[in-house]
């Protein structure tokens, strides 16, 4: 057979007919793609974003700021810098944003929300001129906080546009007098809420393999006949919708709920466990709602395999329990790990189940995101929480996508 | 010809239907639910509905100032009009997050007297609310239980004496009030004390005596059932939530006032709404003496002195205007300005 | 009894019957919650607890009160009309989008493949309050937030991943050379897509189809920080129910919804089965 050589314009035709074909399959994916960068990507980065930009108190107050800057943070700021804020202060005041300065400064300097507000009601009494003249002395007798050089440099802080402050107090940290990075005073609170978590997300992880390989198992080892009928109780609760799944779990574990009157009705105990808002609660409820996640997975890799190696296996005297880790075991890794971190990756962002039976102590790093969004409205911390939280997961799919692969997830 | 006119007549009467359902508009009005969400239904909301043909969502919310002032600084303004309790009302005005209110377009009350003479003087003290209810935080206990009866504020905190679970509301907010004057501050000192580093780690301590014990809800219609379901053996509540549980359910259960933190709640209308001239319409009707007088179904005041022809006297000792003498006025301006710095320490406390 | 092999000693006899009643255990801890439901929104009292009348089957411990309540109730029957608004719409949006990707994805000459797949894959894997943050700022912008639009295209997103997955799992099984025949006997490509490419993945589009919606429909955190009160939606209503004021009406919602995913069930089990029969050339 003779080699018939490529003509260059062979080559270029072949390599214009490749492009071509790329281009159109591209095209058919090009219409999702962008509807995803606006409805999904975009809204991530924009959070990214918000956690470390953050211009309100330089669109606060733009004068004192600017006059701050000249300050050399020893001491006091000049009095006429201190009137300028004063001024700054009436302005707010007038317009109904103390509370948004207040409540900007208190991020920097905890505690000054209230010295910021009350001050502000009380210069707002005060005549233009007689703040131009003695702002400074009109702030000491306010407050006499205000004479302490500590208030002044937080709010240079928190005028800050671009601050990685957020980041800090989301990982318990803050910065020193001295400029340097300090442990925060106080209990560690993110930090250990972030080891919670994971350390939630694990024992479902484990209780949900533990429950879920032998049925598993069972089901790809049974007749047909019999496998069909009971995945459907597998598929079922898979199919329900979450909140009822957490009803069911709230109407069982409540103090007067279905398991404490059947216990004490059975006389295992005369006055009732407390189940429901704990840690137990929302590990129980998230196994329940997570473990098809892990079966579904598992049945599908343990039913391609050849049960005749294990018989072989134990036909020829091996004993069960070597024979299983070391034939069955390893042939079943795929669907393990799928599962596994299937499991982990969604229970270490779950917000529901926490929320509704999770009580004080069964909520996880999902749920202080969700207070800041929505209680303590501090939106920064928010995304400065849901972008380290967003990095542990993306590290998880990435581990996936190398292992499972992404696009090998089935249902059903 | 003929059918030309009717024709046309067809025509203006379809656009007239269409410009009377231009007219019409449907608004959200935010309240709590439950047993006072129920009465402000039947008295203010469906008699409103009724006579304007407008439509109301009539949604509950658990409190707080933190919904609206997301929607505001976010310009998302869902919300309308909105029940609040006075406690957070200074803050929300002050910073901007209602309309301001123009008192002088109060209609006078029933009897003829003008609203600025009317109203009792707090229930339109602030700019931006006009108060609907005088009401109270009390804590109650169910009397079918087993033990002695707690009587004062600081058995609320006696777990030894009084054991069982403390159900509390989850907030700053009347709780350290409670820790204070449990701890021993007089009544007339809680807020001044509060307002210092020391009050307030006393305070703290003081709760953190029962931390273990207590039951943290968010929202006031949990109480009556933590009560009921023996959820906890001491419940915080609104006295009026107690009050209909008791009345209309015939629970068994007790108030006990001692330590009450008495307040108003007001309606308000939320900044930057579209439909600022039909909410204050409603507001304008839901403040009048009758729907007022309504509110006492559920044992709490009304705010209009003319309100009070139509309030049967037998239940005025179960409103807290009865029981002044034991407890204090929630102090609003000082929540609006530590609401924010106490808020914080709380959850700080919460989550240590 | 099956006849166990005659190798078997008393442990493996132990095991195998171990693991059967472990089975059914497992399947009982998975089936029982729901079932429990069931019973408990007869309750004629307003408890989430059997009351001694409903255990000695007295007929007057039982009553449709809740579910009357529910269907009485405005708020209940409007979150009912969003539910079904949001969900189909979110559903025909994503599967459109989501099964003419699912084919460009397939074309072996798709460029980036693995890390466009990725993506498109990633909003089952982002945490739901994440992404709700995002859009909450994101969406304000563009007024998006407190409307109908801005609900269905936020949960359309959430819905693409499912519709590729199953497409894309339909398309795995489709001889393309069904695709070049119809190619070389010169038909134009699009008139091959239409006439033989979307018969043959029909079963997959239709439960991708199914599987978006029931991502919206079962989907409350971008609810909550998404939508306004006009926008309620059955979950977000169970959600405020079961935070603030626990009633029985959430249990008979809760029966009703349990018959809905049985009968979603049902229907993507056939589609499954038509699916095989097609692929295996039997039909």
């Amino acid at each position: 057979m003779t080699d018939i050589p490529l003509t260059a314009a062979d080559r270029r035709s072949a390599r214009s007919e490749l492009g071509r074909r790329r281009m159109t399959a591209f095209l058919f994916v090009a219409p999702l793609l962008l509807f995803l960068l606006f409805t999904f990507a975009a809204p991530i980065g924009t959070m990214l974003v918000r956690g470390f930009y953050h211009p309100t108190v330089s669109t606060l107050i733009p004068d004192s700021l600017k006059a701050l800057k000249a300050w050399d943070r020893t001491g006091l700021p000049p009095a006429e810098t201190q009137a300028i804020f004063a001024a700054d202060l009436k302005r707010l005041a007038d317009e109904r944003l103390s509370g948004k300065m207040a409540e900007e400064l208190n991020r920097v300097v905890p505690g000054s929300s209230s010295l910021v507000k009350s001050t502000a009601r009380k210069i707002a009494r005060a005549e233009d001129s007689e703040i131009a003249a003695s702002g400074a002395a009109l702030l000491a007798a306010a407050d006499e906080k205000w004479t302490d050089p500590e208030v002044w440099r937080g709010i240079i802080t928190s005028g800050n546009t671009f601050t990685a402050d957020y980041f800090l107090t989301a990982m318990d940290l803050e910065r020193s007098p001295a400029g340097g990075i300090m442990p925060r005073d106080g209990a560690r609170i993110y930090v250990d809420l972030f080891i919670k978590t994971l350390k939630m997300a694990l024992i479902i992880t484990i209780a949900t393999l533990i429950l879920g390989y032998p049925l598993a198992h069972y089901l790809a080892t049974a007749p047909a006949k019999t496998a069909n009928l009971l995945m459907v109780f597998v598929l079922l609760p898979f199919w329900t919708s979450l909140l009822v799944r957490t009803t069911a779990w709230i109407a069982l574990l409540q103090t007067n709920g279905v398991v404490n009157s059947f216990l004490m009705g059975a006389g295992i105990t005369r006055s009732p466990f407390e189940m429901l808002y704990t840690e137990f609660s929302t590990i129980v409820a998230m196994t329940h709602i997570l473990l098809p996640f892990m079966i579904l997975p598992l049945y599908s890799v343990m039913k391609g395999i050849d049960p005749s190696y294990m018989r072989a296996a134990l036909s020829m005297g091996a004993r069960p329990l070597p024979a299983f880790f070391r034939v069955y075991l390893p042939m079943t890794l795929p669907g393990l790990s799928a599962g596994a971190l299937l499991v982990f990756i969604i229970s270490v962002g779950y917000y529901i189940t926490p929320a509704l039976v999770g009580g004080t102590k069964g909520q996880m790093i999902s749920n202080i995101i969700a207070f800041h969004m929505q209680q303590s409205n501090n939106w920064e911390l928010a995304a400065a929480l849901g972008t380290m939280l967003l990095v542990v997961i993306l590290l998880l799919y990435w581990v996936y996508d190398r292992f499972v692969g992404a696009g090998n997830i089935k249902f059903g | 010809m003929k059918l030309h006119t009717k024709l046309l007549a067809g025509v203006t009467a379809l656009m007239l239907c269409a410009m009377g359902q231009a007219q019409a508009e449907t608004v959200t009005i935010v309240s709590w639910g439950g047993a006072y969400g129920a009465v402000q239904k039947k008295y203010m909301i469906d008699p409103w509905v009724e006579a304007t043909g407008n439509e109301v969502l009539f949604e509950d919310y658990p409190g707080g100032i933190a919904e609206m002032k997301a929607q505001v600084e976010a310009g998302n303004i869902q919300w309308d009009a909105v029940d609040i309790e006075a406690i957070d009302l200074e803050r929300a005005c002050s910073e901007g997050y209602l309309e301001v209110l123009d008192m002088g377009d109060l209609p006078p009350g029933d009897d003829g007297t003008p609203a600025a003479e009317d109203f009792i003087p707090v229930a339109i003290a602030n700019e931006c609310g006009v108060g609907v209810i005088v009401w109270s935080v009390i804590y109650a206990y169910d009397k079918a239980a087993e033990g002695p009866a707690p009587t004062s504020i600081a058995d609320f905190f006696d777990t030894e004496k009084f054991p069982g679970k403390r159900a509390l509301r989850k907030r700053p907010q009347v709780n350290l009030e409670w820790a204070l004057m449990a701890d021993g501050v007089p009544m007339d000192e809680v807020y001044d004390v509060l307002a210092t580093d020391e009050g307030q780690a006393r305070a703290f301590a003081k709760l953190d005596t029962i931390k273990d014990d207590i039951v943290w809800f968010d929202s006031w219609s949990q109480a009556p059932q933590l009560l009921n379901d023996g959820g906890a053996a001491m419940v915080q509540s609104a006295n009026g939530r107690i009050y209909a549980a008791i009345a209309d359910d015939g629970k068994p259960f007790e108030i006990v006032w001692d330590g009450q933190v008495y307040d108003i709640d007001v309606w308000s209308i939320l900044k930057g709404t579209a439909k600022k001239d039909v909410v204050w319409d409603f507001i304008k009707f839901a403040t009048s003496s009758k729907p007022l007088a309504g509110m006492i179904d559920v044992a709490y005041g009304p705010t209009r002195k003319s309100s009070d022809a139509y309030v049967d006297a037998a239940i005025t000792q179960s409103l807290p205007s009865a029981h002044t003498d034991v407890g204090i006025k929630a102090d609003g301006i000082f929540w609006a300005d530590y609401g924010e710095s106490l808020g914080e320490a709380f959850n700080e406390w919460l989550l240590q | 009894m099956k006849h166990l092999p005659a190798y078997y000693t008393f442990w493996h006899i132990l095991g195998h019957y171990g693991l059967r009643w472990f089975a059914f255990a497992v399947l009982l801890f998975l089936m029982l919650p729901i079932l429990v439901i069931v019973p408990l929104s007869f309750n004629a009292e307003p408890y989430f607890s059997f009351t001694p009348g409903m255990v000695s089957f007295d007929l007057d411990a039982y009553s449709l009160r809740w579910y009357a309540d529910v269907f009485s109730d405005e708020r209940w029957m409007l979150a009912v009309k969003n539910s079904f608004i949001v969900g189909i719409a979110a559903a025909v949006i994503a599967t459109i989008l989501g099964t003419v990707a699912a084919v460009g994805l397939s074309n072996p000459a798709m460029p980036f493949k693995r890390l466009i797949t990725a993506f498109l894959l990633s909003p089952m894997i982002v945490p739901l309050i994440i992404v709700a943050a995002g859009m909450f700022f994101f969406y304000t912008r563009f007024n998006l937030v407190g409307t109908y639009f801005g609900l269905i295209i936020a949960h359309a997103s959430l819905g693409v991943p499912f519709v590729i997955i199953t497409v894309t799992a339909t398309l795995a099984g489709f001889d393309r050379s069904l695709y070049y025949a119809g190619l070389s006997m010169g038909a134009r490509p699009l008139k091959v897509y239409w006439d033989i490419v979307i018969p043959l993945i029909r079963p997959g589009v239709i439960s991708g189809a199914l599987f978006a919606f029931v991502t919206s429909f079962d989907e409350v955190v971008l609810v909550l920080f998404l939508a306004g009160p006009e926008q309620r939606t059955i979950p977000r209503q169970m959600f405020s129910g079961l935070r603030e004021q626990i009633s029985p009406s959430i249990l008979a919602v809760a029966t009703m919804l349990i018959l809905i995913s049985m009968s979603m069930l049902v229907t993507l089990e056939m589609l499954r089965r038509r699916s095989e029969r097609m692929r295996s050339g039997a039909y």
